[in-house]
C-alpha cells in the first residue's frame, strides 16, 4: 500500500463517528456569517440591516482573485452587521441574519435527483465555482476557482482527490464519501473537465475500507478515475504528502502542486462543486462532525454556514461537565475556541470536545536531543534547531534552515518525549520570517 | 528512560551469572551515587527542581558500572560516579547538554587515574566469584595485544582464548556488562522494538569494525584477529548499542549517525591495532562525541522538496 516515505505519527484514531449516518441540523435560530472564510481578501457586505434575504443570495461579494462569494445560509431579515470573533479568536465583520422559515433563491434544484451529465463549459465550471463560493473543505479554505485556473505557461495533467482525512476523531469526509458517494464522482468529473485533464487519482486511507470500496466500486463508471488505498499514516492529507504517496511527485520547496502538473481538491470541496454546477447551489452548508468522547450523541451533520456551534453540542447531547478544551478542527492541528458562539465556516470539518484530563500539555523538559521529532517530521525539517532558532530570536538562520517549509502539522510536539512546545515556537519563528522576507520585497 | 534500563537488565543479570555479588556492589555503588550527586547539585548548586525522576543518572550509573571490572573498589566506583554526573554532565548545565557521555568520560577518568585496578579483570567463576579477592586474568583483547608484541601469531594465540561460542555467551574476562553479546543483542532488539533508538549507528559501528578487521586480516592473517572476535570481545556490543546511541551525544539525522557510527568504528581499530591500549571503543566514543555539533551543522537531512521529481 502507498504512503509518503519520511516522517509522519500515528496518533490514536478514535472516530468515534465513524458510522453515524449524517442528519440535517435542525435550523439555528439565528447565524452570524463572516465575511472571510476563505484564503485570501475579505468580500464585502453587499446587504444591510433590515433588508430580506434568502438562502443561497449573496451578501458579500468577492474582492479581487483570490477571494470568494459569500452567500445566506438562511432564509429571514437581516438583523445587523456586527463584528465577532471567529475560529481563530480573533473578531471579524459578520452578517447576522434571524431566521425565518426556509426560503431558498428560487434557481436552485432542491430535488434529490442526481443529475449526471455535465452541461457547462469548462470556463462554465469555474466561473460557477466562484459565483458559488467554493472554497477547499478541508480545512485550508484556498478558493477552489483560483486552483482551477491554471496560471499561463503551466500545465496540468493529473487531478487528485483529497478523501484521507488522517486526522483523529474526524468523520465528516468519510460519511459524505459513503453516503454521496456518487455526487462526489460527478463533481470530481466536473473538476476534471475545467482542468482539461483525463486522469484523476483518490486517494483514502486504508482505515476507511467501507469508503474505499464503495467509492471503487461507484467509479468503474467513471473513465480515468481511480481509487487508492493509502497506509495510514498522519499528515497524509496535507497536499504535498498526499501528492508524494501518490504519484511520487514532489512539490518543490516554496511552491505550489500546479509546478509539478497536479492539482488537489477535498471530496468535499468535490461534493459542493457537484452541488453547484449540477444543482445550482451555492454553498452555504456543509458537513461538521461532531465528536469528544464524553459526549452523548456524537454524530456528523449539516449545518448551514453561521450557525453557532453550541446548536450543534445541544443536538450532540449538550456540553459534557468535564470538557476543557473545544477544538475547532482535527486535534492535531485544530484550534482551541473561546467560546460556544463562534459561528460554523466554510473550513469547519469538525468539533471535538475534549475532557479537562486531556486538554491539559504536559510539562516541557529539557530536550534531550533524542532526533524523534526529524524522524516525524514529513517534510524533513529539524524542528528542534527550527525551535531553538526561534527562541533565540535567530529568525535569518531559521531562514536558511526553511522555516518556512513547515505546514505546522504538529507531528513534532505530538512525538516528543520532553513535552516541549515545538510548534509554538515554529509558528512564531515561521510567522517572523514571513513578514521579514516581505519587508525585504517591499525595499 | 524506562526503556533503556529495561533493555540493560539482561546484561545486568548475565554480569551478576558470572561475576557474583561483586557485580551487585559495583553496580549499586554507581547507581546510587550517581543518582545522589545528581540530586545534591540540583538541589545545592543549581537551586533548581531535582529532576532525578527522569532516571537519567541510573542509566549513566548502570552504564558506568558495565564499563568497570567487577572487583573495581567502592571508592573507585565513587570517584567514577563524581566524575560523571558533577564533571560530565551538570557543569554544561544538566541533562540535555553535555557535549561528552557521561558514563564514557567517567570510565576514561578511572582507567587513566588508577590504571592497574581499572585492568585487573576477575575470571568470571559464577556467582561465587570473590569481590575483594577473585582470580583474575587478562581479557581476549590483551592476550593478542601482548602476544602480538611478544612476536607470537595469530594461530598460536587463538588457542590462549575462549571460542567463538564462549565469547558470545560472555565466559570470559572483561568489564562486567560488556562480556555477554547475546544479552546485550536481546537489549538491542528490544530497544528497536519499543523504537527508543534506529539502526543506524549500532549498525554502522559494528559494520564499520567488521569491514575494517577483514581487510586487515585479509591482509595478514597472522598478525591481526578476524572479524568475529573484534565484534565480540572488550566493548564494541556495549558502545555500539548503548553508548555511542545516547541521545544527547549523538547526531541528529540519519545520514550524519552513519557517518559518525563509522568513525566509532574505524577509530576503535585503529587504536586497538596500532595503540597503546588494547581497547579502544570508550576513546572513539569520545573523539566522534566532539565531532557531533559540527555534524548537526553541516551534515542536514535531504529537506522535502530539495530536488524536483516532476511527473
Amino acid at each position: 500500500m502507498k504512503t509518503f516515505p519520511e516522517g509522519g505519527v500515528h496518533p490514536h484514531e478514535n472516530k468515534l463517528t465513524a458510522g453515524s449516518e449524517i442528519k440535517y441540523l435542525s435550523l439555528p435560530s439565528g447565524v452570524a456569517i463572516p465575511v472571510s472564510q476563505h484564503i485570501g481578501t475579505p468580500a464585502s457586505v453587499v446587504v444591510s440591516k433590515d433588508d430580506k434575504v434568502k438562502a443561497g443570495q449573496v451578501i458579500a461579494e468577492s474582492k479581487g482573485f483570490v477571494s470568494s462569494n459569500i452567500h445566506s445560509s438562511v432564509s429571514g431579515k437581516v438583523t445587523k452587521i456586527d463584528t465577532i470573533a471567529d475560529t481563530t479568536g480573533y473578531k471579524q465583520t459578520a452578517v447576522f441574519i434571524e431566521v425565518e422559515g426556509d426560503e431558498w433563491i428560487e434557481t436552485i434544484d432542491r430535488s434529490n435527483k442526481i443529475i449526471a451529465e455535465i452541461k457547462l463549459s469548462s470556463e462554465e465550471i469555474i466561473k460557477k465555482c466562484l459565483e458559488s463560493g467554493i472554497v477547499g473543505l478541508g480545512g485550508a479554505t484556498f478558493p477552489s476557482h483560483v486552483k482551477l485556473t491554471i496560471p499561463y505557461g503551466k500545465r496540468c495533467n493529473l487531478l487528485i482527490i483529497n478523501g484521507v482525512e488522517c486526522e483523529p476523531y474526524l468523520t465528516s469526509d468519510h460519511r459524505l464519501m459513503m453516503e454521496r458517494g456518487e455526487e462526489i464522482l460527478i463533481g470530481v468529473s466536473c473538476l476534471m473537465k475545467a482542468l482539461r485533464v483525463d486522469k484523476a487519482m483518490i486517494g483514502i486511507e486504508s482505515n476507511k475500507p467501507d469508503a474505499v470500496a464503495h467509492l471503487t466500486n461507484l467509479a468503474q463508471a467513471f473513465p480515468g478515475l481511480e481509487v487508492f488505498a493509502l497506509k495510514v499514516k498522519y499528515p497524509q492529507g496535507a497536499e504535498k504528502q498526499l501528492i508524494k504517496a501518490l504519484t511520487d511527485r514532489e512539490v518543490p520547496s516554496g511552491r505550489l502542486p500546479i509546478d509539478i502538473n497536479t492539482v488537489v481538491h477535498n471530496v468535499g470541496t468535490a461534493f459542493a462543486v457537484y452541488e453547484a454546477v449540477q444543482k445550482n447551489k451555492p454553498l452555504f452548508e456543509r458537513v461538521v462532525t461532531i465528536t469528544g468522547k464524553s459526549l452523548a450523541n456524537p454524530g456528523n451533520y449539516f449545518v448551514r454556514i453561521g450557525t453557532p456551534i453550541k446548536n450543534l453540542i445541544e443536538a450532540a447531547g449538550g456540553l459534557p461537565d468535564d470538557t476543557g478544551k473545544i477544538i475547532s478542527g482535527g486535534p492535531m492541528m485544530g484550534k482551541a475556541l473561546i467560546n460556544t458562539d463562534v459561528p460554523v465556516v466554510k473550513g469547519t470539518s469538525g468539533i471535538i470536545l475534549f475532557p479537562a484530563n486531556e486538554s491539559k500539555r504536559q510539562e516541557s523538559m529539557p530536550c534531550i536531543r533524542c532526533a524523534k521529532c526529524v524522524q516525524a517530521c514529513p517534510m524533513n525539517l529539524e524542528p528542534y534547531l527550527l525551535m531553538t532558532l526561534s527562541e533565540m530570536g535567530l529568525f535569518e538562520k531559521a531562514e536558511k534552515e526553511r522555516i518556512t517549509d513547515c505546514m505546522e502539522c504538529g507531528s513534532c510536539s505530538f512525538i516528543c518525549p520532553a513535552g516541549r512546545s515545538l510548534l509554538d515556537y515554529i509558528r512564531l519563528g515561521k510567522s517572523t520570517v514571513i513578514k521579514m522576507a516581505r519587508e525585504r520585497v517591499v525595499k | 528512560m524506562t526503556g533503556v534500563i529495561v533493555a540493560l537488565l539482561p546484561a545486568l543479570f548475565t554480569s551478576i551469572f558470572y561475576f557474583g555479588y561483586g557485580a551487585v556492589i559495583v553496580t549499586a555503588t554507581a547507581v546510587i551515587s550517581c543518582v545522589l550527586f545528581e540530586y545534591l547539585i540540583q538541589r545545592f548548586i543549581f537551586k533548581k527542581p531535582v529532576t532525578i525522576t527522569d532516571g537519567s543518572a541510573i542509566v549513566t550509573g548502570l552504564l558506568l558500572a558495565f564499563n568497570v571490572p567487577s572487583n573495581l573498589p567502592i571508592y573507585i566506583v565513587i570517584i567514577g560516579s563524581f566524575v560523571s554526573i558533577a564533571i560530565a554532565k551538570m557543569t554544561f548545565g544538566g541533562l540535555g547538554n553535555n557535549p561528552f557521555n557521561p558514563a564514557l568520560v567517567g570510565r576514561v577518568f578511572m582507567l587513566i587515574s588508577f590504571p592497574v585496578q581499572m585492568t585487573t579483570w576477575p575470571v568470571p567463576a559464577g556467582l561465587s566469584t570473590s569481590y575483594t579477592d577473585a582470580v583474575t586474568g587478562a581479557t581476549p583483547l590483551a592476550i593478542i595485544k601482548e602476544g602480538l608484541k611478544n612476536g607470537e601469531s595469530i594461530s598460536q594465540l587463538v588457542t590462549q582464548i575462549p571460542a567463538p561460542s564462549q565469547m558470545f555467551l560472555g565466559n570470559m574476562g572483561g568489564s562486567m556488562g560488556e562480556v555477554a553479546a547475546i544479552a546485550l543483542l536481546i537489549g538491542f532488539i528490544w530497544l528497536l522494538v519499543r523504537k527508543i533508538i534506529t539502526w543506524h549507528i549500532p549498525v554502522s559501528v559494528v559494520g564499520s569494525i567488521a569491514v575494517f578487521t577483514t581487510i586487515l586480516w585479509l591482509v595478514n592473517p597472522e598478525k591481526n584477529a578476524g572479524p568475529l572476535f573484534h565484534i565480540l570481545a572488550g566493548g564494541v556490543l556495549l558502545g555500539a548499542i548503548f553508548m555511542a546511541t545516547d541521545y544527547v551525544t549523538s547526531p541528529m539525522n540519519h545520514i550524519a549517525m552513519v557517518i559518525y557510527g563509522c568513525g566509532i568504528g574505524i577509530l576503535t581499530v585503529i587504536i586497538r591495532e596500532w595503540g597503546a591500549y588494547p581497547e579502544g571503543v570508550s576513546f572513539a566514543i569520545l573523539i566522534m562525541n566532539a565531532f557531533v555539533p559540527l555534524m548537526n551543522t553541516y551534515i542536514k537531512p535531504k529537506r522535502f522538496g530539495e530536488e524536483v521529481k516532476n511527473g
